[in-house]
């Protein structure tokens, strides 16, 4: 667990993590998280507290098997419903910025 | 008949038996939720089809079909369910103009079993919140006092119930999100052990935590509600294929011998409100009475599990919501050319403007636990306490049949009192997020009410897939409080 002092988010990591979530924040947002995220983690901290030695991380809470189906072909949606609410569309494709 | 005070079972058997006919009763309802919402703000949209559907029904009395055991009842659906061909939201502006091509597995059973769909019900945006005041369309109001809070995410869901806008309403709850607004509305909600409902068509936001379930007027309403929405779906492989008990068939409010456990950390703890405090005593000393056994019992890791559970929700909740882009569906900044535009401008601006605060705030938050470098210390570690959580409680139900607890600790709060102090909001949790986290069962049955006339519930939890245990400890308080059968008036 991070040291509590050296946790408090600056206004720099909080930039940093919205570039990650891509997520446009305004400066009073940008200023808000700030002070609530370094909050809610110094609050988070608490759990370093537990001895967790050699304990496999819980995910799912109930025993769940793997389950497997037949690999068959069965009709699902048709691309027209798909598609229909794409907010722009060309023809049959969504339409995005340039990614190459 | 008397809509208002009828049983889910008494409108269908009703409906069935051509005593009343379903579009008589949606219609009744309809009409009712119309005109009580522009003061609770309950619906965030009704269903145009609602009348077509009933007629349906009807049409299926009358050529000699049985629709099933919700024949012509009408249900407010959470916007957190997809709803074929109609608007779901989840309260964001990011899915302000979704319309999903199929139905939730929960919707699809509930129509296969004769149920009208009435509309959609407000929530917090994504289900994030404890007062239902992070809607992109506005609170929801307490019924029993409009300045409060009718609690949150299903607010919407209790707050319609509360007031007979629907004889029924589906929920969610990741952290409480079905018992807390339950609790603070007067009415009854459950939670079924993690994986008995599919989840499949429920907009997800913490997947390890989610759960749907009912809200009704009574513990017997809820145990028809659940077995019907309960059972295995090849459309979620985390949904459980243990088979479905008729709940509703084997209730029974004895209490003899019967063994109630109290959690130590729950109660010694001190900061419950006095007139909850009063409410948990009664509850008890009147279980005691009709012959159940009292227990003391402890989870001591309860202490940890609301920064758990945030840590975990927050995590899950930036991973599942990175599906929002901008592209498939849902809302896209208006763009005056995409020719020069940068993909993560794109995203971002998308993002920036779809998603209210709280919804960015845990965004921001699950992002950084999961960064490279805080993942072990945050996420695993979680998982790690979790495990530990879940296998005490699995020991404390070895000693007891159900535990009970306050739902909350005080009756709804104001709104506005609490919205500015994230922190402080979480905390509402304290008493809920443990069931999610360990993936029990968990219900709400309203016991009293505060001085101010506030309703109060109780909280009952059982072992794994063990609701017959916590829904006949139910059915016992609910036959002590008084309480069933009433409807706020406003």
């Amino acid at each position: 667990m991070p040291d509590t002092k050296t946790s408090k988010l600056s206004t720099t990591e909080i930039t940093h993590i919205a570039k990650l979530a891509r997520l446009d924040l305004s400066a009073n947002e940008t200023t808000n998280y700030s002070l609530q995220l370094s909050k809610a983690l110094d609050y988070f901290e608490q759990i370093s507290q537990v001895e967790t030695l050699g304990i496999v991380p819980l995910v799912t809470p109930t025993e769940i098997e793997n389950i497997l189906r037949k690999d068959e072909v069965y009709k699902e949606l048709s691309s027209e419903e798909i598609l229909k609410n794409a907010p722009h569309k060309t023809g049959h494709l969504f339409t995005v910025p340039p990614v190459v | 008949m008397d809509l208002i005070k009828a049983s889910l079972a008494e409108i269908s058997q009703a409906v069935r038996t051509k005593k009343i006919s379903a579009l008589e009763v949606t219609k009744f309802f309809l009409e009712r939720s119309k005109k009580l919402n522009p003061t609770l703000n309950a619906f965030i949209c009704f269903d145009e089809t609602a009348e077509l559907q009933a007629t349906a029904i009807d049409q299926k009395i009358y050529q000699g079909e049985n629709p099933g055991p919700l024949a012509g009842v009408p249900w407010g659906i959470k916007d957190m369910f997809c709803t074929k061909g109609l608007k779901t939201t989840a309260a964001s502006k990011i899915l302000e103009n979704f319309i999903p091509p199929y139905d939730a597995t929960v919707v699809s059973q509930l129509k296969k079993n004769g149920a009208v769909i009435l509309g959609k019900l407000n929530q917090d945006e994504f289900a994030m919140g404890s007062s239902n005041e992070n809607s992109y369309f506005g609170a929801v109001k307490n019924p029993w006092n409009l300045n409060c809070v009718p609690g949150g995410s299903s607010g919407g869901s209790a707050a319609a119930l509360a007031t007979r806008m629907v004889p029924a309403s589906t929920g969610t709850d990741t952290g409480g999100s079905i018992r807390q607004p339950a609790n603070f509305c007067g009415v009854v909600g459950i939670k079924p052990t993690y994986g008995r409902i599919s989840r499949y068509g429920i907009i997800a936001y913490a997947s390890s935590l989610d759960q749907a379930g009912p809200l009704t007027n009574s513990v017997t309403d809820a145990a028809l509600a659940l077995e019907l929405m309960c059972g295995k779906d090849m459309k979620d492989a985390t949904c459980s294929s243990q088979p479905v008990p008729e709940w509703s068939k084997n209730l029974n409010s004895s209490m003899k011998s019967v063994r109630v456990g109290v959690l130590k950390e729950y109660m010694q703890d001190g900061g419950l409100h006095a007139d909850v405090q009063k409410t948990v005593e009664k509850s008890l000393s009147e279980l005691k009475a009709l012959g159940a056994e009292i227990i003391e019992v402890s989870v001591p890791l309860t202490k940890y599990a609301v920064p758990m559970y945030y840590l975990i929700a927050a995590s899950e909740a930036s991973s599942n919501l990175s599906r929002y882009d901008g592209v498939r569906y849902g809302h896209r900044s208006n763009f005056q050319s995409l020719a020069n535009l940068e993909l993560g401008e794109f995203y971002s601006k998308t993002r920036g403007e779809g998603f209210g605060e709280e919804v960015k705030r845990r965004i921001m938050l699950g992002t950084y636990c999961l960064s490279s470098g805080y993942y072990e210390a945050y996420y695993n570690k979680a998982g790690q306490v979790r495990r530990l959580l879940r296998d005490q409680f699995i020991a404390a139900f070895n000693q007891c049949d159900v535990i009970l607890s306050p739902v909350t600790a005080a009756p709804a709060f104001q709104l506005q009192e609490r919205i500015s102090d994230p922190l402080q909001m979480y905390l509402n949790d304290i008493f809920t997020v443990s069931t999610n986290l360990a993936g029990l069962p968990g219900m709400s049955v309203p016991f009293g009410f505060s001085e101010k006339k506030l309703p109060i519930g109780i909280q009952l939890m059982a072992a794994h897939f063990q609701e017959q245990k916590m829904l006949n400890v139910g059915l016992a308080l609910e036959s002590i409080s008084g309480m069933k059968g009433l409807v706020a008036n406003v």
